[in-house]
């Protein structure tokens, strides 16, 4: 199991816990888990949303791997300018 | 301090050199070329017509008058676009760039004419016929939530907006940890005040410009200024309804571009003008358009609450940002409310940012966005309660800084991080200690930014004669052909001389993200390093056969193939040049290639610093002195690093002093020229000093990091700290005019 934190305004969404666990191995498994066991977050993950995975920020990467033991964080999707 | 010892203790040749910008002659004697330099035989000139209200309905448009003129080619309005059903991004650019139902801004354009003149095209745009009605506007961001106040959209509020708000709130996010009401009872001083900032418009030079051409068969090219060509390419097709392969969008030169070109504005609309015209049609904008109708950054209105205690620890920080960003969801109050409080090391900290639509013009990134309205609220609070305290704000900065194990207020643990490094070079730096005369003032203030990667992909060509051509997708906005030249060369082991590089087509090379999020000198870079690699391994390859030897008995040094282990044998080196003029008796062309989702990019920090003088007769603020410390990773082309740092003060310094979109009370735009909208110009300014520190990113070979946008998120506050110690008044409207800071003192 990974823990994952989300943000505040999505606490909604996961029964009001900003620290989740999911069973994943790696990012895409990882969003996978989070739509399936949470589904109103469903609208946010479609928007899309950055992932931090040990302080490394990820957007896209699929098989990025995850440890059990990783640091995972939820963000709002990164743009810049 | 070192994360990378690799990256710190290797020894670079070209690397972090000075030598010239290769496109340094072509822009000093007019040859490069612009958008609007672009031309074709049997070209139109394409114009818009804008709606003159700031909130209408558009009952009808009659074209037939402007069609009727001779030398009008095509006129085109909503009706000419496909229906964006099934995407809201999608459907919200379409619609920005030409009117649907209702005009939603000042500008906002609502048909388009091509013509063989512009002269024709001016005169039949007069002879289109809007039937408008005129409806309530609201372009205040405060004013836009309120109960009552105008709508612009009904049911674009996404699922994290509580029922009962105004329809013009369209998403809340929230952020932090811990408990705000305990750390405040813990502070000896809690501070609590509303802060606000005016849009600002990016200010590039350039205005927006275009060329398009479409054949019968579908095929087309767009010519455009853009900080992203496979942008414009994905954009226009899913606008229009075309094959990505089948438009083929060229970058031009860019006269700046500062988040606001990630975007398209002319380009649908002329390719939809030359579809229908059967000919290429040129759109370059007038200033008041790029004012008007393209994107400014958000305006704000933010609530602080920040506990301190009397020795300087902050307790806890709270901040509420309302951002509005136009006439359509997404302003960037999410990376506001992100970052306000990234610099600090907080027990207890949230933030809750909304994001507002008003009748303006749709927002557009720009640099850091979101972050230094964000940055002006919160470090204008820590100097005010440092300084209420009695206490040195650099110190208390560096008490509440940051470090490597920090839970960031954004929910990451961070990395070994460099904002400590530039507070205490900001301390150690003389500009700190230098006497100030009276009604002078010193700021202070610190700034974060994300930074990432994204798609990137690198091709590189070793020519017969040993020289090398390095074919990118990301137009240079900053330096990055200088900096792919200096790494491949440094790769290599030749002389930067022997590389150029250039910006591909979309078709001539593989997906490139847009120029943005301060990726390219991180993304490219690697992917340019790799891709040399690439081409070392094949001449490696190519020196093995000649040598009758294995591959892996070779390797590269000092830009030439050697013999390498106990069983090579002897033979002497040869150079690129030598491997590169039997390529054809050894296999054909060299060449290097890498594709990646460059993920991974380091965050950044920086500290800044300013004197300022305030005329207590009249209000106006000079800048006195100004240095930036910032953490480069590694800077490739030092002046251009320099040169990032030194403009996003600039650009800060006008944000904070004089840029600002005025309304008036009709919902229009009053200052659409650089006259009374006024950027900071050479004479307003000192030399802006800069300090690169060097703290390797391990995430990228040579330790690169991102500089391209950290630096305007500081010199809101920065500026404001130093005008309030001039002033004795705290200075928490931007920007603050003469007449409001005079306003001010008069008040106090």
């Amino acid at each position: 199991m990974v823990k994952v934190r989300v943000w505040g305004s999505l606490a909604a969404a996961t029964e009001d816990r900003t620290e989740v666990e999911v069973d994943a191995t790696t990012l895409r498994e990882l969003l996978d888990a989070l739509a399936a066991r949470y589904p109103a977050l469903r609208p946010q993950l479609d928007r899309g949303v950055s992932v931090a995975i040990d302080g490394k920020v990820y957007n896209d990467s699929w098989f990025q791997p995850i440890r059990e033991d990783s640091e995972v964080v939820l963000l709002a999707r990164l743009k810049g300018g | 301090m070192a994360l990378d010892t690799k990256s710190e203790t290797r020894q670079f040749t070209v690397v972090g050199t000075r030598p010239l910008r290769p496109d340094g002659i072509d822009k000093v004697t007019g040859r490069a070329r612009f958008g609007a330099d672009m031309t074709a035989p049997g070209m139109l000139i394409g114009l818009v017509l804008r709606s003159p209200h700031a909130h209408a309905k558009i009952k009808r448009i009659d074209t037939s008058a402007a069609e009727a003129i001779p030398g009008v080619h095509a006129v085109v309005t909503r009706a000419d676009f496909p229906v964006i059903g099934d995407n809201d991004f999608i459907a919200d650019i379409l619609d920005n760039c030409m009117a649907g139902e209702k005009a939603l801004y000042d500008g906002h354009a609502v048909a388009a004419i091509a013509a063989s003149s512009g002269a024709i095209a001016r005169k039949a745009l007069k002879l289109i016929k809007v039937d408008y009605e005129v409806l309530p506007h609201v372009t205040d961001v405060d004013a836009a939530m309120k109960p009552g106040a105008p709508v612009l959209h009904e049911g674009r509020a996404n699922e994290t907006v509580p029922e009962g708000m105004s329809s013009n709130v369209v998403a809340r996010y929230e952020f932090g940890h811990g408990d705000i009401g305990a750390g405040l009872a813990g502070a000896d001083r809690v501070l609590e005040r509303t802060y606000r900032t005016e849009a600002t418009h990016q200010g590039y030079i350039e205005p927006h410009a275009c060329l398009a051409q479409m054949g019968p068969d579908g095929q087309a090219d767009l010519w455009c200024c853009t900080q992203g060509q496979y942008m414009v390419r994905d954009t226009c097709a899913a606008i229009l309804g075309l094959k990505q392969g089948q438009l083929r969008v060229t970058a031009s030169e860019i006269g700046g571009g500062f988040g606001g070109k990630t975007t398209v504005f002319l380009e649908p609309v002329a390719l939809a003008l030359a579809r229908k015209s059967g000919r290429p049609v040129k759109m370059v904008m007038t200033r008041s358009e790029v004012l008007r109708a393209t994107g400014p950054t958000a305006s704000s209105s933010i609530d602080i609450k920040l506990g301190m205690t009397k020795d300087g620890r902050i307790t806890a920080g709270f901040a509420e940002l309302r951002y509005q960003g136009g006439a359509y969801p997404g302003s960037p109050v999410e990376f506001g409310a992100m970052s306000a409080f990234a610099p600090y090391d907080l027990d207890h900290v949230k933030t809750v940012g909304w994001d507002v639509v008003t009748n303006r013009p749709k927002q557009a990134a720009y640099r850091a966005p979101g972050a230094p309205m964000a940055a002006f609220a919160v470090e204008s609070a820590i100097d005010e309660l440092a300084k209420g305290f009695g206490l040195d704000p650099l110190e208390v900065r560096l008490k509440n800084a940051a470090r490597e194990g920090t839970r960031a207020s954004y929910g990451v643990t961070y990395p070994a991080i460099g904002l400590e490094a530039t507070l205490r070079r900001a301390k150690d730096h003389p500009h700190w200690t230098a006497p100030l005369g009276s009604n002078q003032g010193r700021g202070v203030a610190c700034g974060f930014w994300f930074n990432f990667g994204g798609n990137t992909c690198v091709s590189m060509n070793i020519a017969p004669d040993g020289t090398v051509n390095v074919i990118e997708g990301n137009p240079d906005i900053g330096g990055s052909r200088a900096s792919m030249s200096m790494m491949a060369a440094e790769e290599l082991g030749i002389s930067y001389d022997q590389v150029r590089t250039v910006i591909a087509d979309t078709a001539s090379l593989g997906l490139n993200d847009v120029t943005d999020g301060s990726r390219v000198t991180f993304a490219v870079g690697l992917a340019t390093i790799e891709a040399a690699r690439d081409a070392k391994r094949e001449m490696c390859k190519r020196a093995a056969m000649v040598w009758g030897i294995e591959e892996d008995a070779v390797e590269w040094k000092d830009g030439a193939a050697h013999p390498a282990g106990p069983n090579a044998g002897s033979h002497p080196p040869m150079t690129l040049a030598e491997i590169a003029a039997i390529a054809s008796n050894t296999g054909g062309p060299i060449a290097g290639h890498y594709e990646v989702n460059a993920e991974g990019a380091g965050v950044s920090f920086a500290t800044h610093m300013v004197d300022t003088e305030v005329d207590p007769e009249t209000g106006a603020v000079k800048i006195l002195r100004y240095t930036v410390f910032q953490d480069a990773g590694k800077a490739v082309h030092p002046a251009y690093v320099e040169g990032q740092f030194q403009g996003g003060a600039v650009q800060g310094i006008g944000w904070a002093l004089n840029e600002e979109y005025i309304y008036g009370a009709d919902g229009t735009l009053q200052n659409a020229g650089f006259l009374d909208y006024r950027i900071p110009v050479a004479s307003d300014l000192p030399m802006i000093d800069t300090v690169i520190l060097e703290i390797p990113n391990p995430g990228h070979p040579y330790g690169v990091r991102g500089v391209g946008e950290t630096s305007i998120v500081p010199p809101l506050a920065t500026i404001a700290n130093a005008v309030s110690a001039a002033s004795g008044v705290r200075m928490a409207d931007l920007p603050m005019s003469p007449p409001k800071v005079l306003a001010a003192i008069k008040g106090a």
